[in-house]
């Protein structure tokens, strides 16, 4: 076995002596063989053709002789020269199927990135599988916040889970240097982040018993944070940093990779302490989320189940602040990469749309080459060739091709994910902050891998299964040209119907998204978005802490900013509309039968300006006032939502609501019925609503809003050092125009990032099946070049040579639109969680998109018949 | 799929006895191809006859499992022509390929005898 090895690497070595020698000893044996003939007085030249015959298929046999002593790699490699040799010789074909190919792989690996890095990449904690969201469900929240005191319930009386722990937002006024700046930060409790497994990098994580009040304040920063205010100095453990005015002990950094979405711009992690003004003494006042682990061995059914029997038992025993509140538990996974998960799933189907597109086109660009290598096949056959070796030859060129289309996706794809990630949005970023960590990894080449040998099987096949139904013969003489252009026809006429489906669902799916985008954008508002500007505002507590000294800011805003060109009037609220349906009240009316359930209502206190700066509609009543301040009766304005759903043929000017108690000093009385305003994401549910006067609070937190006369954004500046003019120690952020802050919804950027993406794709498969159907149409032409100077000659019209080409392609486009509309429809009702506003079989959509599709097929058809109806019968008749 | 189906050679030879039948041959006398070709052709009365160019293929494999042994030698005519030899270890094939030859044909020959003869 060894020898035969041996002797075999010594042949490889000695390849070109072992050719002369058999070579030599051939001819030897042919001459004997003459000679021999000769002698028995056959003529030379019949003598030379019999031992010819006689000795059988020379190169043939060299051949084999060859694969006795050779490789197997060998012979892949003479494979692989000839198809290098191929695809040089027509350069344009081979760089078009390259690029098609590389840009539908590109593509694909970098939606995949984007797709690995949000779903699959497992969370940066300890045993992320075994981690759970746990939150309060109420009559309208399917997950609502959890209230403190609850929070400690369940997490004394729950079995089944190892650890719960709470984290809420907060900001704080950071004081560094003379300089002051709203931050955002977290509270959260003592084993937040021991729960999570992480560890901080620098200094410790909170010890237990920490976070309760009273104890000593102390601050762990996050990694950017520590990097950008603190110069990543590593003795920033021990020192004090102020926070809204209190000095505050730096404990610990937390490392680079840490990260926790739903707190993900909290820059000062602080344990919880305080009761928060009181509201978390109280079981109604809902201001956190939780984070559980799972016991081992417990499933999170069985948790659910624990914690659902708890929330029954506290309903029981506090009705007046639980009734109707549950439990409500998912994987932490879920909380983080649900939202994004239909738009990324729609995404990958869209690249993998795409992908098929340009394999079926590079596959029927090698239909029409094998169809014009027919005579070198043929030719290769009758040297000796075998079918096997010729199907290999056809597999070994699919593969090059798909390699080297492999390797341009790859870098493409890279750039891709570069430039993705470049051009998105900061916004989007911090929204969406997978997108910033995309990256060639494992995953994604494995991913490579297998679409590679998918594209290679394709393009490895369709010529083979074409080919094999040559006829030697046939392709030798070239007289198979009709039978075999029928079967080309049929084969390559499916493809462009595949191509031409795709491009319907693609187009259909960017049109859906595009016209959801756009109806969420336009979504009716209730108020003018236009010339808006607004800006958040954080006051020191500490120095506005009564009534009269916030009043007094308040005004001070009002006066100071009303005083600058081009405003035309200012309001300030709690919160800006179009941001969240939240900061809720439950309410009762006065004088109705009520049985403690909790008429969930957004609450919204605002100044006496502010409805009117937004340019609410009044429908009944009056707007607050000025006079509407602590020294006189509560009133609110309510929303026609409110007055639909608890006073349904009523006119509720006059009547009075207050809390579930109707505690005294909660009733207030209706003045006012405004349009809806929406408070609310774009694509959520208006809820009812009431304002109540800002004049009455000590709110420090709030927003402004103000209404300009030329453009909001070019105010913006002036407006913010208004504002610092005011009170240097004024938290000022987030200052952006009305229109900015929608566009940068979470829901108008994924619908958007959604629509552009798939935008693209339509674009490029608009295209490729196009060109597709140019393709065979022109192919078609040429090989019927004959048959329609016959035509003509027996004295066709021009015309109604036009009408035979332009029926085939014709016939062609339909069947691809009415396939392709069926398959959309059905593509749009999976992707229908993505649409808003828009049906999955919206008409106009739709039709445009068989309108657009069809005019371009015409127009890719138009040429070639064109071509064919300007043929010149006596030229088409000599082409054979 | 129809290529080139006809070219090949009738299968007038049991297959897998091309080797052996060399072999055999080559143990009279160290042989170039054309003379392993025609003294297969007169042992057998002109009743096998190989299509002679598939001997050097099978040539190729017995040199190559290191059963004959090549050499180029001049012939009478004073060509250059290579002549095969038997090694022992194609000897020892030899023995092992007649034995498992004659134990086939004795096979077939029981199936095909009539079972009145017996």
């Amino acid at each position: 076995m060894l020898g035969r090895l041996w002797r075999k690497l010594v042949l490889l070595f000695g390849r070109r002596r072992f050719r002369s020698d058999l070579e030599e000893e051939m001819a030897f044996h042919r001459a004997q063989m003459e000679a021999e003939l000769l002698e028995d007085g056959v003529p030379r030249e019949e003598a030379r053709y019999a031992a010819k015959r006689r000795f059988g298929n020379a190169t043939r046999l060299k051949e084999q002789s060859h694969d006795v002593v050779g490789f197997r790699f060998e012979t892949v490699l003479q494979d692989l020269r000839f198809a290098w040799r191929q695809l040089r010789r027509s350069p344009g074909f081979a760089v078009i199927a390259v690029l098609i190919l590389a840009l539908g792989m590109g593509v694909s690996v970098a939606i995949f990135g984007f797709v690995d890095a949000a779903l699959l990449e497992p969370l940066p904690y300890a045993q992320p599988n075994r981690l759970l969201d746990v939150a309060e469900t109420a009559a309208m929240w399917p997950r609502s916040n959890l209230s403190r005191p609850d929070y400690e319930v369940w997490k004394r009386q729950n079995t089944t889970l190892s650890s719960l722990e709470v984290y809420g937002g907060m900001g704080y006024l950071l004081h560094l240097g003379s300089t002051t700046e709203p931050v955002p930060a977290a509270r959260v409790s003592d084993g937040f982040f021991s729960t999570l497994g992480v560890t901080p990098m620098l200094g410790r994580g909170f010890l237990p018993g920490e976070d309760q009040p009273g104890k000593p304040k102390i601050v762990i920063l996050s990694y950017g944070t520590w990097l950008t205010r603190f110069g990543a100095r590593r003795d920033v453990v021990g020192q004090s940093v102020s926070l809204s005015g209190e000095s505050y002990t730096i404990v610990g950094v937390l490392p680079r990779t840490f990260e926790f979405a739903p707190r993900r711009d909290s820059e000062f992690w602080v344990p919880l302490l305080d009761k928060r003004n009181g509201c978390e003494e109280r079981r109604s006042c809902h201001n956190l989320f939780a984070v559980g682990r799972l016991r081992d061995g417990v499933n999170i059914d069985a948790a659910r189940a624990d914690l659902k029997d708890i929330a029954a038992r506290l309903a029981k025993q506090y009705p007046g602040s639980n009734q109707d509140q549950g439990a409500t538990v998912q994987p932490l996974y879920e909380l983080i990469v649900g939202d994004v998960r239909p738009i990324l799933l729609t995404l990958l189907s869209g690249t993998a749309l795409l992908f098929l597109i340009a394999c079926v086109n590079v596959a029927s660009l090698l239909l029409v080459r094998s169809e014009s290598r027919r005579r070198e096949i043929a030719v290769r056959g009758a040297l000796g060739a075998t079918p096997a070796r010729l199907v290999r030859q056809f597999i070994t060129e699919g593969i090059l091709l798909a390699a080297a289309g492999c390797a341009g996706g790859l870098m493409i794809g890279g750039w891709l994910m570069r430039l993705l990630s470049h051009i998105l949005p900061k916004a989007m970023l911090v929204r969406l902050p997978f997108l910033g960590d995309v990256s060639m990894n494992p995953h994604v080449l494995f991913f490579a891998v297998a679409i590679v040998l998918f594209a290679s099987t394709l393009l490895a096949f369709t010529p083979v299964i074409r080919l094999s139904g040559m006829e030697l013969q046939d392709a030798l003489g070239e007289g198979g040209r009709t039978s075999a252009g029928r079967f080309w026809q049929r084969l390559g006429a499916n493809l462009v119907v595949v191509e031409i489906t795709i491009a319907v669902v693609l187009l259909a799916g960017a049109g859906l998204l595009g016209k959801s985008l756009y109806k969420l954008l336009h979504v009716e508002s209730g108020f003018d978005t236009t010339h808006l500007a607004t800006a958040n505002l954080m006051a020191p507590g500490a120095n506005y802490s009564t009534n009269a000294k916030t009043v007094a800011l308040y005004r001070e805003i009002n006066r100071r900013l009303m005083a600058l060109p081009g405003v035309q009037s200012v309001g300030l609220t709690t919160d800006l509309p179009l941001q969240c349906n939240c900061d809720t009240d439950w309410i009762r009316i006065e004088g109705k039968p009520f049985h403690g359930e909790h008429n969930e209502v957004n609450e919204r206190e605002v100044s006496p300006e502010y409805l009117e700066t937004l340019k609410a509609q009044l429908v009944r009543g009056r707007m607050l006032s000025a006079d509407d301040d602590a020294s006189h009766p509560q009133v609110i304005v309510i929303n026609e939502s409110l007055a639909r759903k608890y006073f349904p043929g009523e006119d509720p000017i006059g009547k009075r609501i207050g809390n579930g108690a109707l505690a005294p000093d909660t009733m207030r009385q209706i003045v006012g019925v405004i349009r809806d305003v929406r408070e609310g994401g774009l694509d959520q549910d208006v809820w009812p609503s009431e304002y109540e006067s800002m004049y009455r609070t000590t709110d420090t937190y709030f927003a402004i809003a103000v209404r300009t006369a030329t453009d909001a954004g070019a105010m913006l500046p002036s407006i913010v050092s208004t504002l610092r003019g005011i009170d240097p120690n004024l938290g000022v952020y987030g200052e952006l125009t009305m229109q900015q802050q929608m566009d940068s919804t979470e829901a108008a950027l994924l619908h958007r990032f959604a629509a552009w993406l798939v935008g693209g794709f339509a674009i490029m498969a608009l295209v490729l099946g196009v060109v597709g159907l140019y393709g065979v149409v022109a192919y078609s032409v040429s090989r019927r070049t004959r048959e329609i100077g016959v035509r003509m000659a027996l004295g066709a019209q021009r015309g109604a040579v036009y009408s035979m080409i332009l029926r085939q392609a014709g016939w062609l486009t339909v069947m691809g639109l009415v396939i392709g509309l069926a398959c959309s429809i059905g593509a749009s009702m999976l992707m229908r969680k993505l649409l808003f506003g828009v049906d999955a079989w919206d008409v106009p959509t739709l039709a445009s998109v068989v309108l657009v599709l069809g005019c371009a097929s015409m127009a890719a058809s138009f040429l070639p018949a064109r071509r064919a109806a300007s043929v010149n019968p006596t030229d088409a008749l000599r082409t054979e | 799929m129809v290529y080139i189906l006809s070219m090949a050679a009738k299968p007038d030879l049991l297959p897998g006895t091309l080797d052996m039948l060399i072999l055999k041959t080559l143990t009279r006398a160290s042989m170039h191809g054309y003379g392993i070709a025609l003294s297969i052709k007169r042992l057998s009365d002109d009743v096998l006859t190989v299509e002679e160019g598939s001997l050097y293929p099978a040539l190729q494999r017995l040199l190559l499992q290191g059963w004959v042994k090549g050499e180029w030698k001049t012939t009478e005519t004073g060509r250059r022509a290579r002549y095969y030899t038997l090694t022992a270890a194609g000897r020892r094939q030899l023995s092992v390929e007649l034995s498992q030859f004659e134990q086939m044909v004795t096979a077939i020959g029981r199936v095909l005898r009539d079972p009145q003869e017996a």
